[in-house]
């Protein structure tokens, strides 16, 4: 599946599909291995990226789907760059992956969960690289694309409302 | 020359976060309004296999399938392919369906090799799921959960039991309508999709939030499936027809968007 484009200026266009919840009953698809990305074999600086995700109230989100896609290191047959985790009754996640490179040191993550009726989009970042998204965010904004590091890896948490939401995206 | 991006969704096409008459949005719907951003790993994405997903449908229990070129759904030509309307040792209660479709871009250009994730409750209303507290049987030859993958023209097809409407809690008397959950991984990052497949006729979509929070009624209407006579399988199975289109990358804004 490459990348295709196509000068689509007078053809009929279909809407896409609407989105509709992932809902509670979605984890027939949560298989933990699909949280750690090495496990086909990938060499490299491994990456462990762990965090919780909280609603408005600052109550754990215990039935979200949390989905990860770097595109560096490249894809190849021991590495696949997508990952899954769902959040267990504490309304964490973890996932183990390999360092994205320096010219795109983030990944790109997807929410899903029963009350969010389409995805969230957002990135993930582990160091600032002068990137256009962050440096078109005020500072307290910023943050919360930033994971810090702590002794067993990165940590970053998922505010989806209120204080400290996370920056969400529009593509 | 403009970086290939994706096209703004048209209006009302895709539901709000916020959604007032559905209670679980009010605590995770975002206050902040989204920060547009110009897509960059997002332009690319995982590409999947069923032989990359089979050890791990083996560990999960989600029956898999490939593509299923070329099938005819025709009488007395037997669907290949997913099948969750039996295991290994018996078939499923319930009402045995089809459903097959394509999926597209905007531009009507097939997806190939999109991997399609589905998942739904039993016949009687009752996921395989520990969460699920519903006071309805489960089916011991039932999981209710599959993966397979578009072929070469988009078209995908899978055989099923029809799922049973079931109560949640949202409100007084609140049931779900029959529903078929769609995971869906595109060409790109930004044309992942989850969805719901509805079922014509159903009289509790009027009154469904989760339908409803889609502004559009064509929208709406495009997540109901299709019955299709050329799609049933005389004496064994109905057929419905539910085509899907993702976002795609596009060279040029869309001509119509800017009218």
């Amino acid at each position: 599946m490459n990348e295709k484009t196509s000068a689509t200026t007078s053809a009929k266009m279909r809407p896409v599909t609407a989105s509709q919840t992932i809902g509670p009953f979605w984890h027939a698809l949560a298989e933990p291995a699909l949280a750690d990305l090495t496990r086909t074999g990938a060499a490299g600086p491994r990456l462990a990226l762990a965090g919780r995700v909280l609603d408005g109230d600052g109550t754990p989100v215990t039935d979200a789907c949390i989905e990860i896609w770097q595109a560096t290191p490249a894809a190849s047959p021991v590495f696949s760059g997508w990952g899954r985790c769902a959040t267990d009754a504490h309304g964490e996640f973890a996932f183990t992956t390999l360092t994205p490179d320096a010219g795109a040191p983030y990944l790109a993550v997807a929410i899903f969960a029963r009350g969010l009726v389409k995805p969230l989009w957002t990135r993930v970042y582990f160091a600032d690289p002068g990137d256009p998204l962050l440096a078109a965010l005020p500072a307290a904004r910023r943050q919360t694309l930033l994971a810090r590091p702590e002794e067993a890896g990165w940590r970053w948490d998922i505010r989806l409302q209120g204080d400290g939401e996370t920056v969400f995206l529009a593509m | 020359m403009t970086e290939p991006a994706y096209l703004p969704f048209p209006p009302g096409s895709q539901p709000p976060y916020a959604v007032p008459s559905y209670g679980s949005t009010a605590r995770r719907a975002p206050h902040q309004p989204l920060v547009a951003v110009v897509p960059t790993i997002e332009r690319a994405g995982p590409v999947f296999s069923p032989d990359q997903m089979a050890g791990i449908d083996e560990r999960s229990g989600v029956a898999g399938g490939g593509a299923s070129d070329g099938v005819a759904g025709g009488a007395g030509v037997l669907p290949r392919g997913l099948d969750l309307s039996r295991d290994a040792v018996g078939e499923a209660i319930g009402e045995r369906i089809i459903v097959a479709g394509r999926v597209t871009d905007e531009a009507d250009r097939p997806v190939a090799g999109a991997m399609i994730e589905i998942w739904q409750a039993n016949a009687a209303g009752r996921y395989h799921h520990d969460r699920d507290t519903h006071d309805a049987p489960l089916d011991p030859h039932f999981r209710g959960a599959g993966r397979v993958f578009t072929d070469s023209d988009g078209h995908y097809r899978f055989v099923s039991i029809k799922p049973g409407a079931y109560p949640w809690r949202n409100h007084a008397n609140a049931w779900r309508p029959n529903h078929i959950h769609f995971s869906l991984f595109g060409a790109s990052w930004g044309a992942r999709l989850v969805t719901q497949m509805y079922f014509p006729g159903d009289p509790l979509l009027a009154i469904d939030p989760i339908y409803q929070a889609i502004p559009d009624p064509d929208a709406r209407e495009r997540l109901v499936a299709a019955f299709d006579l050329a799609l049933t399988r005389p004496e064994w199975a109905l057929g419905y027809r539910f085509d899907l289109v993702l976002r795609g990358l596009h060279a040029t804004p869309f001509e119509g968007a800017r009218r």
